[in-house]
């Protein structure tokens, strides 16, 4: 298989891929099910995954800012959305490193989203790099890379990319 | 918020006693891990427990890399924090993570060390590891921002 193209995609066939990759990557994830994590939208360049406000991953307690750790595993999560996607197939892949610059503290109170894009993949190792924002994607407030293993031929039993077939949706 | 911690007094009891579970407890995220802070000698090391809710993958099983990274983080925090008479919890400036082998489904441990400190920034390298300590699960370079009360609610 090779990389999804969203924009071939009719409306419906991309609401079914983004369900079935939400579902996935929320669901069988535990940690991203403990964050709460969903995956909210596709583009051609990745996708993008939000992460609620919760008082339990409060990371100073006199501002109320998210922990930077909740952070990193969103990003760390979308970049891996962003790899299976650009894969065409949820193989195994393992972050080799992730490198994430805090650019402004995170709005209390506010869902952060984080768009990532696998910019490079090769048949070892993928590219990624992601922002993540409060809602305003120009004023981000934190930005990442990180590169990936990819561990070809170990398809994760994950029914995720599988929903793009005819009569179905 | 009205409630600022003041963290001095938490640090000298913390030294004092040993004893780290107030001081880690103020984080609500260190709850959410699972976090465990402990002294060893001169040294603090910071303990993950097994939870269910950090697997990040079921197949293998391993822990989510996403907890790893917060892991390594939290202890280079709690690494500055005891280490210097701060009144306020550093902000992450960035972190820089590497991940050396999988995280199994187990208990992790970690050690950092204050690499640099000057009046404004700090410089500490933690390392993560499970069965070994000669073989890393993870490392991470974190670099922190030492802020004043004043300036904890600014950009």
């Amino acid at each position: 298989m090779s990389k999804v193209d969203i924009d071939a995609l009719d409306p419906e066939a991309k609401a079914a891929l983004l369900k079935r990759l939400d579902q996935g990557f929320a669901k069988t994830v535990p940690h991203n099910l403990a964050l709460g994590l969903r995956i909210v939208d596709l583009d051609a360049t990745g996708c993008v995954a939000e992460l609620p406000y919760d008082a339990k991953l409060v990371g100073n307690p006199d501002t109320g800012v998210l922990h930077g750790g909740a952070i990193t595993a969103l990003i760390d999560a979308t970049c891996g959305a962003a790899i299976f996607l650009a894969m065409g197939e949820p193989v195994r892949i393992a972050t080799l490193d992730l490198r994430i610059d805090y650019l402004k503290p995170a709005t209390p109170g506010r869902a952060v989203r984080c768009h990532a894009v696998c910019y490079k993949r090769t048949r070892s190792v993928a590219f990624a790099r992601a922002t993540a924002d409060v809602g305003d994607a120009n004023d981000p407030i934190a930005s990442a890379t990180g590169s990936f293993m990819i561990f070809a031929g170990q398809t994760i039993k994950m029914d995720v990319l599988s929903p793009v077939e005819e009569g179905e949706s | 918020m009205s409630d600022v911690h003041d963290f001095m007094p938490l640090l000298q009891r913390a030294r004092a006693s040993g004893d780290l579970e107030e001081l880690v407890r103020v984080v609500p995220y260190s709850s959410f891990l699972g976090l465990e802070m402990h002294v060893e000698g001169d040294r603090l090391v910071g303990t993950l427990p097994f939870l269910e809710s950090n697997i990040g993958n079921y197949s293998i099983p391993a822990l989510h890399g996403g907890a790893t990274g917060a892991f390594l983080e939290s202890v280079a925090v709690f690494e500055l924090l005891y280490r210097s008479d701060t009144a306020t919890l550093p902000k992450v400036i960035n972190i820089s993570i590497e991940y050396l082998r999988t995280a199994r489904a187990k208990d992790m441990f970690s050690r950092a060390e204050l690499i640099q400190r000057s009046r404004r920034v700090a410089t500490v390298r933690a390392v993560a590891f499970q069965d070994d300590e000669a073989h890393p699960v993870a490392a991470a370079t974190v670099h922190l921002l030492l802020v004043s009360p004043e300036e904890l609610h600014r950009d």
